[in-house]
């Protein structure tokens, strides 16, 4: 009988003592979660960088962040035209998931452009200027716009909704700055 | 740092890891004096010539320049930028100016300025400055800016922003230890013009103030050390340190290692530890520049190579094509092709770190500073590359102590993370790893690319951060915009409902009167909604409120936009009328000429000419205009002949206030198919209006005014249709 009670005593005794330890690292754990609190979604954040920022749409979201989203929540990872293979290959490594070919809806051309307006022909209407996600065309109403090469990311989103099509996508020229060591492709020139 | 000084003047130096011994073939060159070449046919110079940004061209195409003259200049202030300016190396005429192959081992096209000399060689105005201690310190540098000098040892970095640097300054280095294979071009210039380059070195050290100089030059340079010895017995301060021959010991890093047993960090520039390195080439331009006032327009290059008959340092002018200073050289089997093929293989720079030439049309510029013509035996052209073997020899040899064979692997792989682990950025290329590699794989040109790769990529993260940045800043102002746009529009409505208040009072205006009308509506809609539901009455006034006060805005802006329409067609149509009537006129007026002034001989031709044409008119008009047009041909032979013109331009101005009120009408009764009961009424009325006005148009005489007025009423009636339609709805509802 005296066993009995005393099984019970450290029966109860490890019971409260292992309640106790529960509730103080639940305590603890709460209070960790609410002090260290990561503000955003990481995972959102880190495919934002993965992007290519050029804010173009052609994934059908408006804008890079938006898909970065729409990708942690489920959305396919082949959509992003402007940033190829290369992206794509990014974002599986970092979802964990297989490589995609490219959306084949979307161009396969992704050689890094700018867009151009063609100034005669401009009659300053601002609506590109309104088109553009990264506010890199300069102009006022019925006053000539041009774009500002450095800030353009080359989405296309303005050629559109000119009225008068003055506005033309030039792929960057190769300068001798910008040249990828390609020794194999050196073009071999007749200088007259 | 005493026991620096200590251990150099006992001829001890320290050692950098790695390093080869070529063979050095530099006996090709060093026993020749260095030549002077006569002037050749056409001078390229590239308008950038050095790490930075290229100036602003001062020339154009047919100017005439003279020797030493600039061509391209900075627009900020030119001794911090990173612009350098060219000269032009001889008096001659600018041909062109237009991309062309540059020193590159791209061989992609860049601006260039074509020159023909004119054999003149006619100096521009020079002024020698015999005393170079007399000029102050911004003087000099000034000097150094505007002669265009760039570090001439083969990065090409501009010379006037490393001699502007404010760090306190313990070592000035000059680098004349010259280790690639083959070259001899700073060999010659130390023992044809030692005098000059002490002169550049004693300007630098007014201008760096360094506690020691120490001239850095490989032990296999006999002649020159001794001259340099010589030249600078008299100063305490120089130190000729006689290094032992070994490569890449002209390497900056490798050099300042050498001397003070120093190690300059990853990612550091020398100046940090109070150290500057010049070359010995620069040396020479620099005094050549302050002394001499002669900008850098020529430079030594050694002309080598075994495919050569005639090999030699040659004074080449900056932008001498290579083809020229090979066939000056006497290049074998030269037969005047200018595509390098198999048969040309053509190096600019020295063998190690140089880079093949797509043409032999490449100009010479700052930093070249040799051109290598190799036989074939001598540098095979192509390198069979086969796998790794993991021999390890190329980490033996790295001078900078990387790990080629692993960076080599992540080269391959593209893995830009790792090479940056494997301090990629802290490879000189020199080309050590390459050379020793059993398995002749070309490193350097992997990491070269991997190089390039990074670079880019670095750029794009940059690119769009910037791009995300200004996308969000975007999205926040388009916000800010709405919200404005909304607060305004709020207050704008509050205003209006705040002035229709203060109207009501004054019940005398017809727009009190519509106010009334609106209250009474309002009234009975709360009657009807009080029937519905007493609770939700509350409620919805407001909203109710808000609905005629919409419908009437409609209307409003309805009845507006049909008269808006009924002006812009009214003007068109004056244009039709106005382009037709060069055609009509004339057979009008014979039409009405003919019963004045009947004229025998051609009277049956005219009127069978007039007749067809008169038709055409009728049917392009509108019905009403074709009776108007008939009336007013039937009036017009009583008057006289003059004021034929007069009547039809009359006619005109009143078809034009009818069609406009037609115009406005029709518009008026697209808008208003609900109240069609109140349209027989209102037609009625304007067309009274218009038989009216009609007959008062024509009795004016002058067309403008009349044309004014039609103009005016119609906008009249639009106006009178506007109320009346208002009415009519508020009638309907």
């Amino acid at each position: 009988m005296e066993t009995f009670v005393a099984n019970l005593i450290l029966a109860i005794l490890a019971i409260a003592v292992l309640g106790g330890m529960s509730l103080l690292f639940g305590a603890l754990l709460g209070y960790a979660s609410v002090k260290f609190k990561v503000e955003s979604d990481p995972l959102v954040e880190q495919l934002d960088q993965l992007l290519p920022q050029t804010q173009c749409g052609q994934c059908g979201y408006p804008g890079c962040k938006p898909y970065a989203k729409a990708v942690a929540n489920g959305e396919a990872i082949n959509k992003c035209a402007p940033g190829g293979e290369d992206t794509i290959k990014k974002i599986a490594e970092l979802m964990g998931v297989e490589v995609k070919p490219l959306d084949e809806n979307h161009e396969a051309d992704n050689s890094p452009k700018v867009a151009f307006i063609i100034e005669e022909d401009c009659i300053g209407c601002t609506k590109c200027i309104q088109a553009c996600p990264v506010d890199a065309i300069l102009g006022a109403a019925k006053q000539m716009h041009t774009i500002i090469i450095d800030e353009c990311t080359g989405c296309d989103l303005c050629v559109d909704p000119c009225p008068v099509d003055c506005i033309e996508m030039i792929p960057i020229e190769k300068t001798a700055q910008n040249w990828q060591w390609d020794l194999h492709s050196i073009p071999v020139v007749q200088v007259d | 740092m005493g026991s620096v000084i200590d251990r150099i003047t006992r001829g001890h130096f320290w050692h950098f890891h790695g390093g080869i011994h070529p063979p050095e073939q530099k006996f090709l060159t060093k026993n020749k004096p260095i030549r002077n070449l006569p002037l050749p046919g056409q001078l390229i110079l590239p308008i950038q010539q050095h790490i930075g940004q290229p100036g602003d061209l001062l020339v154009s195409v047919g100017d005439h320049v003279l020797k030493g003259q600039v061509l391209t200049r900075s627009k900020s202030p030119a001794t911090h930028s990173m612009v350098v300016p060219i000269h032009a190396p001889t008096s001659g005429i600018i041909t062109a100016i237009k991309n062309s192959v540059i020193a590159h081992p791209s061989g992609l096209t860049s601006l260039c300025l074509f020159i023909e000399p004119d054999g003149e060689d006619k100096w521009q105005e020079r002024n020698v400055c015999e005393h170079p201690q007399s000029l102050t310190r911004e003087q000099v540098i000034d000097k150094i800016t505007s002669a265009g000098i760039a570090g001439m040892g083969g990065a090409g970095f501009p010379t006037h922003i490393k001699v502007n640097t404010q760090a306190q300054i313990n070592y000035l280095i000059i680098n004349a230890a010259e280790c690639e294979p083959y070259i001899t071009a700073d060999d010659l210039l130390i023992r044809e013009h030692s005098a000059t380059i002490i002169d550049g070195i004693n300007i630098l050290e007014r201008l760096l103030t360094p506690h020691h100089i120490l001239i850095g030059i490989e032990d296999n340079k006999p002649e020159a050390i001794k001259v340099l010895q010589q030249a600078t017995a008299d100063n305490p301060k120089i130190k000729v340190c006689v290094l032992p021959t070994k490569y890449p010991t002209g390497g900056e890093k490798q050099l300042i290692q050498i001397l003070t047993g120093q190690e300059v960090p990853s990612g550091v520039i020398p100046s940090k530890l109070g150290i500057v390195m010049q070359n010995i080439a620069t040396c020479f331009a620099i005094a050549d520049a302050v002394i001499y006032d002669t900008p850098l327009i020529r430079r030594v290059v050694t002309v080598s190579g075994q495919a050569l008959d005639k090999p030699q340092n040659v004074w080449a002018l900056l932008g001498t094509p290579v083809n020229y200073l090979l066939e000056q050289c006497h290049y074998q089997n030269y037969a005047g092709q200018s595509n390098v093929n198999d048969k040309m293989h053509l190096i600019m720079g020295g063998p190690m770190m140089g880079f093949s030439l797509s043409t032999d049309q490449v100009p010479v510029v700052k930093i070249t500073n040799c051109v290598l013509a190799p036989s074939k035996d001598e540098i095979p052209a192509d390198n069979k590359e086969v796998e790794c073997i993991r021999c390890g020899q190329c980490a033996d040899v790295c001078p900078a102590q990387l790990l080629p064979q692993e960076l080599q692997w992540s080269a391959k792989a593209s893995d830009h993370q790792q090479l940056v682990k494997l301090n990629l950025a802290d490879c000189i290329e020199c080309g050590a790893c390459a050379y020793v590699c059993p398995s002749q794989i070309p490193l350097v040109h992997y990491y070269r690319i991997a190089k390039a790769e990074i670079r880019e990529q670095h750029l794009l993260n940059l690119q769009s951060e910037k791009a995300k940045t200004r996308f969000e800043a975007r999205k926040i102002r388009l916000e800010k915009e709405k919200l404005a746009r909304e607060t305004k529009q709020k207050k704008a409505a509050e205003a209006r409902k705040a002035k229709m208040a203060e109207n009501t009072s004054e019940s005398s205006n017809a727009i009190s009167a519509v106010a009334a009308a609106l209250a009474r509506v309002k009234a009975k809609k709360a009657k009807l909604s009080s029937q519905q539901g007493e609770e939700n009455s509350a409620e919805k006034a407001i909203p109710e409120k808000a609905i005629p006060e919409k419908v009437q805005l409609q209307a409003d802006k309805k009845t507006k936009v049909a008269a808006a329409i009924a002006r812009a067609k009214a003007k068109k149509l004056a244009a039709k009328a106005s382009a037709s009537q060069s055609s009509d006129a004339e057979t009008k007026i014979q039409s009405v000429e003919k019963p004045t002034v009947p004229t025998e001989t051609s009277g049956a031709k005219t009127e069978a000419k007039a007749e067809p044409k008169t038709e055409h008119k009728t049917e392009t008009k509108t019905e009403k205009n074709k009776s108007e047009t008939s009336e007013t041909n039937d009036s017009t032979p009583k008057e006289p002949v003059h004021k034929a013109n007069n009547d039809k331009k009359l006619k005109v101005a009143a078809a034009i206030a009818k069609a406009k009120a037609k115009k406005a009408q029709k518009l008026a009764e697209q808008n208003q198919n609900d109240n069609s009961d109140e349209l027989p009424e209102n037609k009625a009325e304007t067309s009274l209006n218009e038989k009216a006005e009609a007959a008062q148009a024509k009795k004016i005489k002058d067309d403008n005014k009349a044309k004014r007025i039609a103009a005016a009423v119609a906008k009249a009636k639009a106006k009178k249709q506007e109320q009346q339609n208002q009415q009519n709805q508020q009638k309907a509802e």
